[in-house]
């Protein structure tokens, strides 16, 4: 045996009075050094997968519809149009998909969650915490389509500094989305009733392969409050020059972001405390 | 001031009472074995103490923290090694040791980590993903997991359960030197022969609270006498010999294909067959006489 023989520990002195704080910086950075941990294990799989998603469907519709069917949408060559919407698509796809199945193994198939509250680490923290790193990859994979449309004509413009905090936002919201979620079924197979009925409608009505202003009037409404759509607005706007309405967007992409990261926390609180 | 203090704790899942007033305390620098079958509520209680758990009704204080209200600065003094292994399996044992270093604010991470490795006696493996590891390796490791920010108290909840015998001596020893250093320990259990080994003292769980406390020796002198009789024979036999032996005062209890007569040192003549095996009274017979369910 190598320990080394220590002091027995000082006898139990009277506590602190002061509680520890709410939403700890060490508490948030320990729990994302756990995943930074992780992802070290399997970055290239996942790299692979959220970068090569949204480039095929980028070219598929892109290069396919826009050297046959549609030459330009809203004065923008279509694989412009494609290329600046699809960054929602890669903002969705790797957040919303990895914060169900993530949060879903760890808590109920790898027991990492009951470990981690063990030490003193909160409900709160912990959320956060898988919030932010989610949202961190997020925002990079979310630039990759625009970059690569760069090689099909599209400008760089200042406005596209913002990209990868409108994405960082829209992420956040989606992946409390993907947490809540997780907390909320009761077996992994739900999660394709979560795929049909939310991610892809919400994907599909973004206005990312075309513009919203053509769908029935109903189904508009509906698009206006999908997050993907504010965020596909956004980098247009970043691209090709921004509205004033865009502030709005943004204001509504935070509360979607907020709201969902109370709701997550909420929801993980009822399933991991008894 | 003990270590942990429960009083009154009432924890119910459904219509099922987990705790069902629970009285509990722990004093610093002992190892208490809480000892009790399957659902007895002992990881109920290992649940209630880190806070995963919030109780019904009761007072609950660890190290003078009172929970849950103070559960996050108790649990920064205790540590807790589970039941189940949770380990990251790709990761690096050492990644694996600095990523609970942070959790618990260690300010040193590397030489907590060297400390948990010399601990763990995995010190050659500390570059390896967990997935290359023993059973035993991996077992070592969640110890050292629960112990990288050196804890005044430690929780051990079932520690060896479900492991090979030869693992689970050495998990014994590891947990020997820990209680050596004088950490406090609460460890939950179902082996005797756990709890007789490491428990300076232990409590028997059942159905939801303690029903009775002391040192092994004690309790064993307590409950069980001196000596216990085990006689094989045919079952129709044995229902007579338990029935005579019960008549004549005499506890008795079921020992696999045996009954094992217990504090036999007072039969009258007569009642105990020659040929029954007569040894020492053991924990095991008070955990059985105790909670009417077969050891393990």
């Amino acid at each position: 045996m190598s320990a080394q023989p220590q002091a027995a520990p000082a006898a139990v002195t009277p506590p602190a009075r002061r509680t520890m704080r709410r939403l700890e910086p060490a508490a948030i950075a320990g729990v994302m050094s756990r995943e930074v941990a992780n992802f070290q294990t399997y970055w290239k799989g996942t790299t692979f997968s959220s970068v090569l998603e949204p480039l095929v469907y980028l070219l598929a519709f892109g290069l396919g519809l826009g050297a046959t069917l549609v030459d330009e949408v809203e004065g923008v060559p279509y694989i412009q149009f494609v290329g600046t919407g699809m960054v929602a698509t890669a903002v969705i796809f790797s957040s919303a998909l990895p914060s169900m199945f993530g949060t879903f193994v760890k808590h109920r198939f790898q027991n990492t969650y009951e470990a981690i509250l063990a030490a003193p680490v909160d409900i709160e923290e912990l959320v956060s915490a898988e919030m932010l790193w989610i949202a961190a990859r997020s925002a990079v994979y979310g630039c990759v389509p625009l970059i690569v449309t760069f090689f099909w004509g599209l400008d760089p413009a200042w406005g596209m500094l913002l990209v990868p905090i409108f994405a960082f936002v829209t992420a956040l919201g989606f992946a409390g989305f993907g947490i809540t979620m997780a907390a909320v079924v009761a077996k992994i197979d739900q999660f394709n009733y979560v795929t049909a009925l939310f991610v892809t409608p919400l994907f599909l009505v973004a206005g990312t392969f075309f513009p919203i202003s053509g769908l029935p009037e109903g189904v508009q409404v509906v698009a206006n409050v999908n997050p993907l759509h504010q965020l596909v607005e956004l980098v247009r706007g970043g691209a090709f020059g921004f509205e004033a309405w865009d502030i709005a967007r943004f204001a509504f992409l935070v509360a979607f972001a907020t709201t969902t990261w109370r709701f997550a926390i909420n929801r993980m609180q009822a399933r991991l405390i008894d | 001031m003990a270590a942990i203090e429960l009083q009154g704790v009432v924890k119910s899942f459904g219509p099922i009472r987990a705790v069902n007033g629970l009285d509990l305390d722990v004093p610093e620098g002992i190892c208490l074995g809480l000892l009790g079958p399957n659902g007895a509520g002992k990881s109920t209680t290992m649940r209630l103490l880190t806070g995963q758990a919030i109780a019904d009704a009761g007072s609950l204080q660890v190290l003078g923290h009172e929970l849950p209200r103070q559960s996050k600065e108790a649990r920064a003094l205790m540590g807790v090694v589970p039941q189940l292994d949770n380990l990251d399996i790709d990761v690096t044992v050492e990644d694996n040791l600095a990523v609970y270093a942070r959790l618990y604010r260690v300010k040193d991470v590397g030489a907590a980590v060297d400390r948990a490795l010399d601990l763990a006696r995995l010190r050659d493996r500390r570059g390896d993903a967990v997935e290359k590891l023993s059973g035993g390796m991996r077992r070592r490791l969640l110890l050292a997991r629960g112990l990288v920010h050196e804890p005044r108290l430690v929780l051990l909840d079932e520690p060896t359960v479900g492991l090979d015998p030869q693992i689970r001596t050495e998990l014994w020893t590891l947990i020997g030197d820990l209680k050596a250093r004088g950490t406090t320990i609460l460890m939950s259990t179902h082996y005797i022969e756990e709890a007789e080994r490491l428990a300076d003292e232990v409590a028997v769980m059942h159905q939801g609270r303690i029903i009775s406390r002391g040192r092994p020796a004690d309790l064993i002198g307590e409950h069980a006498g001196r000596q216990t009789a085990e006689v094989y024979a045919p079952p129709d036999r044995l229902a007579e010999l338990r029935a005579e032996a019960e008549s004549a005062g005499l506890r008795v209890r079921p020992a696999g294909p045996a009954i094992a007569i217990v504090g036999s040192e007072r039969a009258e003549n007569g009642i105990v067959p020659e040929d029954a095996v007569q040894r020492a009274a053991t924990l095991e017979d008070v955990f059985v006489l105790l909670t009417g369910e077969e050891a393990e």
